[in-house]
């Protein structure tokens, strides 16, 4: 049988699709940091506890209130989006004249009560989720088993990745709001209300990250420490990408699943070091990230 | 003159006030549960083994024989280097006489030399690995409740005897998933098996679609989990998303604990099978105290880790009782060894030279949904493995107190 440096080509494609899916989470989560740091100037460490937040209110609302995946995926955003903009109004507001650190510490800060209060509540073995019955199954495609759940998610986080940048890229409310980045006061004199545009970009950014969570709730446990576990491995897409660039956020997100897909299979031990060794290389190379404008 | 008879009068008065307690050094006996306090392994072992020590504290009845016993417990965050540091403050400056539980094998090894080094007691009830009473077996040190060798003993044998003769390891990289997969691969070559390859992730791995792919593509008729807590049963859900057991490959979990049945779900998790040391559901004495446990512990009910740490608590609470002394952690271990152990959960055993505690071991299977009849009813007996044959003979150890 042929091989690529020793693995046979099906095992490799596998790993590229897995990639692919993994990628759609980070790409998801980049995304969501990205806006927030784009339009805030909020390095938002507390991303990673809002996506775990996602996941247990999707866990809630099935063990609670009996309502399934479907409407989770659409009510666990809103409801994660609205203690996002409380945060904002109450916390993050008085930060945004200060350097990016405080909103940083202060976020992370966030993180780890979240993170705190949820593990003394809930344990760290996790609660059950399981697939959608729509969802349930897979497709063998020849080299590899697909589940139809993953297959969703990579379509899923497409989707919404992109329309979040056709948004903010080509819409008139994206320019008002990259407008309001670059000079709030002339935007405010012409009629708009920058604070709330701003509570509302928080929500929509930590909305993504809740989006992300519910996602993952079938996959992964929904577990007080699975954002945690996550969020550092985002951060570092986000820096590889540039900080604050939609589509770098998009693309790296997706780009780094597949190269640590990869590693998976050639060295399994370096798999989760190796996007920091890219991190590191690039921010040596082109500090400013693969697509980010330095200035 | 008066003065050097009024201070001999004063230290005669504290010696005959002090009798009771003055064999313990520093005015009593200390416990420190060093554990994962806020990581995977948390429910598992956590608070539920400091739980535990008190429980076994309180039953035994030691404070009214006017002898203080304190627990005090710390996170290690499944570092070595910080859990040798609380160690060392504990045994240094907090005047800890023993540490208890310690999950996670690459703590609990550096533990072992530290209590060593001190002279204290380490009574370990969550640390998995057999070195523990093998190549680095300690005068200082007692195994208690499990260990890889039997986990794959139990497994591993159960296994390859109904036909699992093919395998594939997924294993946690660090010195507890080394080790039990290890003893599990001797298993089953020993049994005439075969080994198709295995593959190594990183502690605390989330995803685990890559491996289970490799797996898979292995052919190995059985999946072998050589890791713990989430990463297990994080790899079971996705086993079964990805078709494994449907394809025609079984998962042998190594080292599952009820909390990680609790966190799958019957549905995901049935079928499973695994060794244990302890199940809630057994007898009334269990039950009794599962009832107890859960009610101070947000309805979690105890595993075999928390037993064990209550076990062990009771043993050693006896030992130095009738030592009545605590200040020499190996005449302690020495004494604990000599005397057979006793106690409502574990029943009779006994303690080898080497460190391993002895009991009988249990090969569980996972309930279908539709045979639990209650909460946290999990488990159905397949085979009880006889305390002798359930741990490794001493002699295959090579365990340096064992020689002479």
């Amino acid at each position: 049988m042929s091989t690529i440096f020793g693995i046979p080509p099906q095992a490799l494609f596998g790993q590229l699709l897995l990639g692919l899916i993994n990628g759609s989470f980070y790409a998801m989560l980049s995304l969501g940091l990205a806006v927030i740091f784009g339009l805030l100037n909020i390095i938002n460490f507390a991303h990673g506890a809002l996506y775990m937040m996602g996941a247990f209110v999707a866990w809630f609302l099935l063990q609670h209130l009996g309502l399934g995946y479907w409407w989770a995926l659409l009510l666990a955003p809103i409801a994660v989006g609205l203690v996002g903009m409380v945060f904002e109004r109450a916390m993050l507001r008085h930060l945004y004249k200060l350097d990016h650190l405080y909103g940083l510490l202060l976020t992370f800060g966030l993180a780890l009560i979240i993170e705190g209060l949820f593990r003394n509540g809930f344990g760290s073995s996790g609660q059950p989720y399981r697939i959608p019955a729509e969802l349930q199954g897979g497709t063998n495609l020849g080299f590899m088993f697909l589940p139809n759940y993953r297959a969703w998610v990579v379509v899923a986080s497409l989707v919404v990745c992109l329309a979040t940048w056709f948004m903010i890229e080509r819409t008139r409310l994206g320019a008002y709001l990259r407008a309001a980045t670059e000079n709030p006061a002339l935007v405010q004199a012409f009629g708009i209300n920058v604070p709330r545009m701003i509570t509302l970009t928080y929500g929509f950014g930590v909305a993504l990250a809740a989006f992300a969570g519910v996602l993952a709730a079938p996959i992964y446990q929904v577990n007080p420490l699975m954002g945690s576990n996550l969020i550092i491995v985002v951060f570092a897409v986000v820096v590889i990408g540039g900080m604050g660039s939609i589509m770098g956020s998009i693309v790296t997100g997706f780009a780094l699943g597949i190269v640590e897909g990869l590693t998976k299979v050639f060295y399994p031990e370096a798999s989760n070091t190796v996007i920091f060794v890219i991190m590191a290389t690039v921010l040596l190379i082109k500090p400013a990230g693969l697509f980010g404008r330095s200035n | 003159m008066t003065i050097k008879r009024m201070l001999g009068t004063a230290a005669a008065v504290l010696m005959a006030a002090g009798t009771a307690q003055a064999q313990m050094s520093d005015g009593g006996i200390k416990i420190g549960v060093l554990s994962d306090m806020s990581s995977l392994y948390t429910d598992l072992s956590g608070a539920g083994s400091v739980l535990a020590a008190r429980m076994a504290v309180e039953d035994s009845g030691i404070a009214g024989r006017s002898i203080k016993v304190e627990i005090v417990s710390a996170d290690h965050q499944n570092k070595a280097d910080v859990g040798s540091n609380t160690a060392r403050q504990w045994y240094d400056v907090d005047k800890v006489d023993v540490i208890v539980d310690t999950p996670n094998s690459g703590v609990a090894l550096a533990v072992n030399e530290i209590s060593r080094e001190k002279n204290k007691v380490f009574l370990v009830s969550g640390a998995a690995s057999s070195d523990l009473t093998g190549s680095k077996c300690s005068p200082n040190t007692i195994h208690w409740t499990y260990d890889t060798w039997a986990l794959a003993n139990g497994t591993g044998n159960a296994i390859v005897k109904t036909g699992g003769d093919s395998w594939y390891f997924l294993t946690a990289d660090y010195a507890f998933g080394h080790a039990l997969e290890r003893d599990t691969e001797a298993v089953v070559l020993k049994n005439g098996g075969k080994v198709n390859g295995k593959v190594r992730h990183p502690l605390n791995n989330a995803d685990f679609s890559s491996f289970l792919l490799q797996a898979q593509a292995s052919k190995a008729k059985i999946i072998g989990l050589a890791n713990a807590g989430g990463d297990t049963t994080n790899a079971i859900k996705q086993a079964a998303e990805f078709g494994i057991v449907k394809g025609g490959q079984n998962l042998a979990g190594l080292l599952v604990f009820l909390t990680d049945v609790h966190g799958l779900g019957l549905p995901t998790a049935q079928g499973l099978i695994f060794t244990e040391a302890w199940y809630w559901d057994m007898n009334d004495a269990n039950r009794a105290f599962a009832k107890k446990f859960s009610a101070a512990n947000r309805g979690i009910h105890p595993t075999m880790i928390h037993a064990g740490v209550y076990s062990a608590v009771t043993h050693y609470l006896k030992s130095v009782e009738a030592l009545k002394s605590d200040a020499d952690g190996k005449a302690v271990v020495a004494r604990m060894k000599a005397t057979p152990t006793e106690d409502t959960l574990f029943g009779k055993g006994t303690i080898r030279a080497d460190g391993r505690k002895i009991h009988d071991m249990y090969l569980f299977e996972v309930k279908a949904p539709a045979e639990s009849k209650a909460p946290w009813d999990y488990y159905k007996l397949r085979a009880t493995i006889p305390a002798a044959d359930a741990f490794r003979p001493v002699a295959d150890g090579n365990c340096p107190l064992t020689k002479s």
